[in-house]
């Protein structure tokens, strides 16, 4: 019986099913026309030299808005990430240069895994205050992030007195030398730092979609107090994606330090706010509760390849900023009327079923 | 008792005659005459789901009529909005109130109103002089300038009253205005009501609490099913023929019984104590124990503690004390997916707030719950998962499309079913149900007590809360009444209504049998 049903209804429906798809698609269409648009009017846009590059100013983007897309999901936000960013790669300089003095007229150096280890747990430390702050001591998750940014900010530039921390080619002796190579290094034909992103970004799909974590950060997002009656430990959840995201500015702040070979206070800043841009270009809902990895990448290269295309093409920045913001709007404009469309199309499949 | 009303005393301020209300699905009020009578109080009484909200909605102009109409003062009227409403002199006091706690009591008596000078700033001056007024007029030393959100909750309730007067209402209407009450504050608002009932405005009163109801009305009302079943000045009036008008003489088709034995005890809860904001308790010493393939229905009217307790039970009050035992061990987990892991589980009262992720699918939202059943370490089996959803949508009967469609697509009827198949796949033995019937369809709420039956058959404990009278009547193998977050009465299936009635009305705790017996001798 349902067969039946389900072909007249598809019949009637079919225009608006091609609709639905193409919204549902839309930051892939956003993609290929920005793609589209570079290649005809930016000369050398598709060569492979140019691609490279702009994966690799697209993949520090990407790495902050895979972080991001959680902590929108569970409902809240994180304004710290830049900040962290500059911190953690003021850590990494320090570590890089000076090692741990411990005042006895000698000091602990580290060798290239022991830094990026120290690091990354910096990063995800940072994301615990955020979440103790926010779980424990309700603060709102706005205001606990914009006070971690200043901190953070604060914190980087104590670190050297706002000095830059220069030549961090590392040290053979202490097994260090190998640090600029992360930001770098090439593998297989690839940047290292684009294969570390293609790791994350598969790791963070996958637990996304196909682990318990996953889904009750969804769930979290979606409903918070019907998720907690329903078993799911909602502060666990949160401690979770702000740790996961300062663990995301800690491999970025990793990345530009060796990048650059240098690390400066002021790194990161404005990070938050791009990485905030892709999740929602990629139609992570800032309500909560709704969002894709997968999105996230594309909105991520959409933004990268507009900004880069627009330089090429010689536009002036002024005018990007004005271009990027417009996108951003569209993209949710577009995302509302595709929820509308959507809750209809479902809505029309339940009484073409109850029939 | 109140004096005999004399019927030239209170002209009929507005009539309605003849009014349907139709709604998708449902027929809400059924050719209905109803009458005001200026400076009397009218009560109106019935159960939940009998019309009484609807009615006072049309006389407020919140929903228009299908058929029939309103006269006010003898004028044909029509109602499209509140707005309508009020300008001829309709107020009414909504049970939940809706109030700006951080805003103060003039700005809030005055909200949407407010009084300009030059039409453009407002004219504090005047507010407040106005404020200050009404409250006099309703004896309250409540100061205009405090914020609202200091006030007691009953102080809070006379500001609501005192917002409807001031738009000049001659009716007032007032929805269980006493279900959030202590007694002392009660004695106030009868007060009031004297009062304004000697200057000639017209009153109407619902409530469920039926000694109250006796106690302060004139003329009585009662609804079931959306039809008048008696209408007359309150003398002679008692409990049972009250309740003989609400519930009628037969009994609606509840799922027959299926006859089994019951098993061991397979939940105890022990001096379970939850403190009230403000002093008092909300859950005050409860006791109780539910045995295997039993139903126990806990009846008792809002504000009981009824939910609370289900709460406590279930882990959302860390300030509650108190132990709890299933099949006799202690159950100290003290997060939720603990007490789920020990066999207990919750379908909450209210389905959007607490149920259910409405973002998700049906699928995402029935195994919420049991997601470590399909994972193995961290890995999450998408194919056992689906498999075990489908089993348990056919299983509850849930009309879905396809178990991948949001659930705000549904009935509420069958997101409650998605619900219970949440609660039903964590594999409980007592399943604790908070109002389960409530704001679904006929054919639904039959299909849920059929299931509620099958499950005690197959040995679950069920421990369900519910304000329907006749629900608890015939669903229960026991019933334990609450009221004021005590244990006010326990019957057996056979119980009278009256009786369990009586026992649920507030202040009588300590004697539930007392009541009857004074109404039967006056």
């Amino acid at each position: 019986m349902t067969s039946t049903h389900e072909s007249t209804g598809a019949k009637s429906g079919s225009g608006r099913n091609w609709l639905l798809l193409l919204l549902k698609a839309r930051t892939f269409v956003a993609l290929l026309l920005v793609l589209a648009f570079f290649s005809v009017m930016a000369p050398n846009f598709l060569s492979t030299a140019n691609a490279i590059l702009v994966s690799k100013h697209v993949a520090i983007n990407a790495f902050l808005a895979i972080g991001m897309t959680f902590v929108i999901i569970t409902g809240g936000i994180d304004l710290s990430v830049g900040s962290v960013v500059g911190l953690t790669s003021m850590v990494a300089g320090w570590l890089v240069l000076n090692g741990i003095d411990v005042g006895l007229g000698w000091s602990i150096q580290f060798n290239t895994l022991e830094i990026v280890l120290i690091v990354c747990l910096v990063g995800v430390f940072v994301g615990w205050i955020n979440g103790i702050l926010i779980t424990r001591l309700n603060v709102a998750p706005f205001i606990a992030t914009l006070g971690m940014l200043y901190v953070a900010r604060g914190a980087a530039l104590l670190f050297s007195g706002g000095r830059t921390f220069p030549n961090l080619n590392g040290n053979a002796e202490y097994g260090s030398d190998s640090f600029p190579l992360i930001g770098t290094g090439n593998f297989l034909g690839l940047p290292v730092m684009i294969w570390i992103l293609i790791a994350v970004a598969l790791g963070a799909a996958y637990i996304a979609g196909r682990t318990p974590l996953g889904r009750q950060i969804y769930a979290t997002g979606g409903n918070e107090r019907g998720a907690a009656l329903s078993g799911v430990r909602v502060r666990r959840v949160k401690m979770f994606v702000y740790m996961f995201v300062g663990l995301m500015a800690a491999i970025v702040g990793l990345i530009i330090a060796s990048q650059l070979r240098a690390a400066h206070p002021a790194t990161g800043e404005f990070f938050e706010l791009n990485a905030i841009a892709a999740a929602v270009l990629g139609g992570t809902s800032m309500s909560g509760g709704r969002g894709r990895i997968g999105g996230t990448i594309i909105g991520a290269f959409v933004i990268g390849i507009l900004s880069d295309g627009l330089v090429m093409m010689g536009v002036s920045s002024f005018w990007q900023m004005v271009v990027k913001g417009l996108v951003i709007i569209a993209a949710v404009v577009i995302d509302q009327a595709q929820s509308r469309l959507q809750a209809r199309v479902a809505l029309a499949q339940e009484v073409a079923q109850s029939r | 008792m109140t004096p005999a009303p004399n019927e030239e005393a209170h002209p009929v301020g507005l009539t309605i005659r003849g009014a349907s209300k139709v709604y998708p699905g449902t027929v809400a009020l059924k050719n209905v005459d109803f009458d005001i009578r200026m400076g009397a109080v009218n009560v109106l009484v019935g159960e939940n789901g009998a019309g009484k909200s609807t009615l006072m909605k049309v006389i407020a102009g919140v929903e228009p009529l299908t058929e029939g109409e309103i006269t006010v003062a003898g004028r044909p009227v029509v109602f499209r909005t509140k707005d309508d409403a009020a300008a001829n002199g309709i107020g009414i006091v909504f049970q939940e109130l809706n109030l700006f706690p951080e805003m103060s009591v003039s700005e809030n008596v005055f909200m949407a109103r407010e009084p300009l000078r030059f039409g453009i700033d407002i004219d504090r001056e005047s507010v407040e002089e106005r404020t200050r007024l009404l409250m006099h007029r309703l004896e309250q030393d409540i100061d205009p300038n405090t914020t609202l959100g200091h006030l007691r909750i009953g102080q809070q309730q006379i500001v609501e009253i005192a917002k409807a007067l001031a738009q000049d209402a001659k009716i007032l209407i007032l929805d269980e205005p006493t279900s959030a009450l202590s007694a002392t504050e009660v004695e106030v608002l009868f007060r009031i009501i004297d009062e304004l009932k000697v200057q000639g405005v017209g009153i109407v009163y619902i409530s469920h609490r039926l000694d109250e109801l006796i106690r302060i009305g004139d003329y009585i009302t009662v609804l079931r099913d959306g039809e008048i079943t008696g209408s007359r000045p309150m003398q002679g009036v008692d409990i049972p023929w009250i309740v003989q008008a609400m519930i009628g003489g037969e009994s609606k088709d509840f799922s027959q019984s299926l006859s089994h034995e019951f098993g061991a005890e397979v939940f105890r809860a022990e001096d379970i104590t939850l403190p009230k904001l403000g002093g008092g308790f909300m859950v005050d010493h409860m006791s109780l124990s539910v045995r295997a393939g039993e139903i126990l229905g806990l009846y008792g009217l809002m504000g009981a503690g009824r939910s609370e307790f289900l709460e406590c039970i279930m882990a959302q009050h860390p300030e509650a004390s108190g132990r709890f035992f299933v099949e006799g061990e202690e159950m100290r987990e003290k997060h939720v997916a603990g007490r789920i892991a020990r066999g207990i589980a919750l379908v909450p009262e209210d389905r959007k707030r607490d149920g259910l992720v409405q973002i998700m699918s049906v699928r995402e939202n029935i195994t919420l719950s049991s997601l470590a059943q399909f994972t193995t370490i961290f890995h999450l089996s998408l194919r056992k998962e689906a498999a075990r959803a489908l089993e348990f949508i056919k299983r509850m009967t849930v009309k879905v499309a396809s178990p991948d469609n949001p659930i705000s697509s549904l009935s509420g009827g069958n997101q409650q079913k998605v619900v219970i198949g949440k609660a039903l796949m964590t594999g409980p033995k007592l399943l604790l149900m908070d109002e389960p019937s409530r704001g679904i369809d006929i054919g639904a709420k039959a299909e849920i007590y059929h299931k509620m039956r099958t499950l005690a058959a197959e040995g679950i404990g069920i421990l369900f809360v519910t304000s329907d009278l006749e629900e608890v009547l015939a669903l229960s193998d026991r019933i334990i009444v609450m009221a004021d977050g005590r244990i006010s009465g326990e019957f057996d299936s056979g119980a009278k209504a009256a009786d369990v009635i009586a026992a649920a009305s507030p202040g009588k705790t300590r004697n539930p049998g007392n009541i009857m017996n004074k109404e039967a001798v006056s």
